[in-house]
């Protein structure tokens, strides 16, 4: 009789602690040092960063400005516009959520729990209030998005392209009774440095997309100036930019027309954003086979309409997660204002830190800052990557 | 996309402003006439502006007298020298700082990479969490939180923190020991000189031998050896060593002796190499990503070692996609070396403008800064540029 041959099971690979622990941090005798190294290091770089800024920091600096810091000298009576701004982009981006991204949960909790976590600070009644109603317009729109009729796609990208100039005019004000003109030298903190970035989008996409079109162009002339401005300007440094415009464009208008620091700075803002603009969008339209072109030639659309119709369409939709990128980092060279003496996040520091009850307390001041910056660039970032990967942009 | 002309054909009957040609010189002309226009309009109310301010156009203001003092001078500088010898000094401020800075980062750029890309579950994380901050953190803000918040808040030079090897941490800035040339300094210049000429030699003919025999040589390692031979053996045969240690000794309220690096020096140059190397790392990492698996595989399986197979096979295909993503890093950590101005480091923008400060002079002085980033963007644009060419794939 021959013995019965043992079948064993395959083997399994368990996953415990102890493995994922010996596969991950343990798998040789190096890797093991380097993880007591970075362990190490995490410990000496935390510990006494606690212990700071749970003992000896003061964070009454922050509390006491906390208003300065968000809209600067914006009149109190006007504060409401601010919040409707707020409220409508939490309203878009819960629509947008709800339309295209759908089931991420990760982040899509982080973004509806935001405003309700951030009215848990002390921030007085009425502030508290506005951010619940802004978390209610995220979530109600989400639910409509979601849930909603069918073609609120297009509608979600109308009102995209609606908001940055709406918002433009609603903290700006038409004038009349209603909507008084806020002056731009009454803008301050964060919400100028917001303002200069929607500026500084706005009015340099259709600048870039037209030098871009003109550094395409066969026509030698209009593509050796595009080509000029564009290296010019991405040649040299954004302070340089800024400072041109705020001592030089006052010189280049006539006598009689006066422009405020705050516009100057802004045109400095979309002449330099334009150069990068360009570059990006001449990506795009590079991307596209010149098969589109000849196809869209040989159905008889003259060059207009094929570059309206065919290539600028499909070469915008490639590049949007590069024009993301490059909102976000406008919103962080804005800070570069403050050196032309504008009183943007970074400026309002400097006025509170020369506050005499204030006196060295740069380290809360420029965390703060740090922490606001990156909040807003990291959840920018990742929604438009969720955003990017629901929509398929330059996977299709 | 070059608009094509349609195929020719005879047509008498077309007028000649339908014809392309016809319509495309005189688009052109009137670009052309526009630009001339409006520069002509912005230049005249420029001079106008000018002449009303009594200031006329010119550089011969460059040959007065600065009157301001600079900090820190690589070149001997008094208030009495020229305002162009003050630009000369903040240009090679400039250089020095983007010359370490770009060395620097590069070194810690290719640090994190790596680690970002290590098995390591702990390093991994905290290589990411290190560029995920720097990334969404503005510059300006990174840099005045290094130099306020910790340079200035180190003790006074009196009770500096000292660290093993005589370096001194105070809010005075870094002491550091310093050699000081002696009486053979220029000798052992000659020396070192001498070495590296042997050592080129040494390589060449192993490269030479190299060929010849087919087996590979160990060239950089006998070229690096030959040149340390002949600099210890200089240093320990001249009669009196080229060099001696001056160290740095706290006396009264501030340092004598060795080499004291200013907290603006150290916090600009802290800001940008860390700022950079997360952008440096990110793309190492896509770099050494790129070259695929199948290539470690083959050249294992072809019985190269793993030091080999990194350096034949892994880093000439990863530095071909590093290289151009790298050159525009460089290009920016040289425009951002002009944020020095918002922390008071003499770079060549700071004194600029301290001198349109003093003189008014603001279109000057703009052109003269504008061009001088610009030559030194080009200039490394080209070196990285033929570099690249060296590495890049040749392809039919």
């Amino acid at each position: 009789m021959t013995p019965q041959a043992v079948v064993l099971p395959p083997p399994t690979e368990r996953y415990t602690l102890l493995g994922w622990l010996r596969r991950n941090l343990f798998s040789t005798w190096y890797n093991a040092l380097l993880t007591f190294a970075a362990a190490g290091l995490i410990v000496a770089a935390a510990r006494p960063l606690l212990a700071w800024a749970f003992t000896q920091a003061e964070w009454a600096v922050v509390a006491a400005n906390l208003q300065l810091f968000m809209v600067g000298q914006y009149p109190r009576d006007e504060l409401w516009r601010v919040w409707l701004c707020l409220g409508l982009a939490a309203a878009l981006v819960g629509l947008t959520w709800g339309v295209w991204v759908r089931g991420r949960r990760g982040l899509g909790v982080l973004l509806a729990v935001l405003p309700f976590a951030l009215a848990l600070l002390p921030i007085g009644a009425q502030s508290r209030l506005a951010l619940g109603g802004a978390g209610l317009a995220g979530l109600l729109s989400y639910a409509l998005g979601r849930w909603g009729p069918p073609g609120l796609r297009r509608i979600a990208v109308v009102a995209w392209i609606a908001y940055f100039p709406l918002i433009l005019v609603i903290i700006r004000g038409l004038g009349g009774t209603f909507l008084t003109v806020v002056p731009s030298n009454l803008w301050g903190g964060l919400l100028l440095t917001a303002l200069l970035t929607v500026v500084g989008i706005v009015f340099s996409f259709p600048l870039g997309v037209l030098l871009a079109l003109g550094r395409q162009s066969g026509l030698p002339i209009i593509r050796a100036a595009c080509v000029t401005f564009i290296e010019l300007v991405r040649g040299v440094p954004f302070i340089s930019v800024l400072f041109m415009s705020q001592l030089m464009l006052p010189l280049f208008l006539p006598p009689n027309v006066t422009v405020d620091r705050v516009v100057r700075a802004m045109v400095g803002v979309v002449l330099f954003s334009a150069a990068y603009m360009a570059e990006n969008v001449r990506g795009g339209l590079q991307a596209i086979p010149r098969g589109q072109t000849e196809a869209a030639r040989a159905l008889g659309l003259n060059g207009a309409q094929t570059m309206g119709l065919i290539i600028l369409p499909q070469a915008l939709r490639a590049v949007i997660p590069i024009l993301v990128g490059q909102f976000i980092a406008l919103f962080k060279d804005t800070s570069l204002v403050v050196i032309v003496g504008l009183l943007d996040l970074m400026g309002i520091a400097k006025t509170v830190l020369a506050q005499p009850q204030f006196l060295g307390r740069q380290i809360e001041v420029y965390l703060f800052l740090a922490l606001i910056y990156g909040l807003f660039c990291y959840v920018m970032s990742a929604i438009s990557q969720r955003l990017e990967a629901a929509l398929g942009v330059g996977a299709r | 996309m070059a608009t094509e002309s349609p195929p020719a054909r005879p047509a008498p009957l077309r007028s000649f402003w339908r014809d392309e040609r016809v319509i495309q010189a005189a688009s052109q002309l009137l670009f052309l006439a526009l630009i001339a226009w409006v520069g002509y309009l912005l230049i005249g109310n420029m001079l106008a502006a000018l002449r009303r301010q009594g200031i006329a156009l010119g550089f011969d203001f460059l040959d007065n007298a600065a009157g301001f003092d600079i900090g820190e001078t690589l070149i001997r500088y008094t208030i009495a020298d020229s305002f162009g010898r003050a630009l000369l000094v903040g240009l090679l401020n400039t250089l020095l700082v983007c010359a370490l800075g770009i060395v620097l980062s590069t070194l810690l750029g290719l640090l994190v990479g790596v680690a970002r890309l290590s098995a390591n579950v702990l390093v991994n994380r905290l290589a990411w969490l290190f560029i995920e901050a720097m990334r969404n953190i503005p510059l300006l803000v990174l840099l005045v939180f290094i130099y306020q918040g910790i340079f200035l808040k180190l003790p006074r030079a009196r009770e500096a923190l000292a660290l093993p090897g005589s370096i001194f941490l105070s809010n005075r800035g870094v002491a550091l020991p310093w050699g000081i040339p002696t009486d053979t300094f220029t000798a052992y210049l000659a020396v070192l000189a001498a070495g590296l000429v042997l050592a080129v030699l040494t390589g060449l003919g192993l490269a030479v031998r190299a060929r010849r025999s087919g087996r590979p040589q160990p060239t950089l390692a006998a070229g690096l050896l030959v040149f340390l031979l002949a600099a210890l053996a200089g240093w320990f045969l001249l009669p009196q060593p080229p060099l001696t240690l001056d160290r740095p000794a706290i006396q009264g309220l501030n340092f004598r002796g060795g080499r004291v690096l200013s907290p603006e020096f150290m916090a600009l140059l802290l800001g940008l190499v860390i700022y950079t190397a997360a952008f440096i790392g990110e793309v190492v990492r896509a770099g050494i990503q790129a070259v695929s698996h199948g290539q470690t595989e083959a050249a294992r399986a072809l019985g190269l070692t793993g030091a080999q197979t990194l350096r034949l096979v892994i880093l000439p295909q990863a530095l071909r996609v590093i290289i151009p993503p790298l050159t525009s890093q460089y290009l920016n950590l040289t425009k951002n070396s002009t944020l020095a101005a918002a922390i008071a480091y003499p770079d060549l923008f700071s004194i600029s403008s301290t001198i349109v400060n003093q003189t008014g002079r603001s279109v000057e002085m703009i052109a003269v800064v504008m061009s001088l980033y610009l030559a030194v963007s080009l200039l490394t644009a080209l070196i990285m540029n033929a570099y690249n060419r060296r590495v890049r794939l040749v392809e039919r």
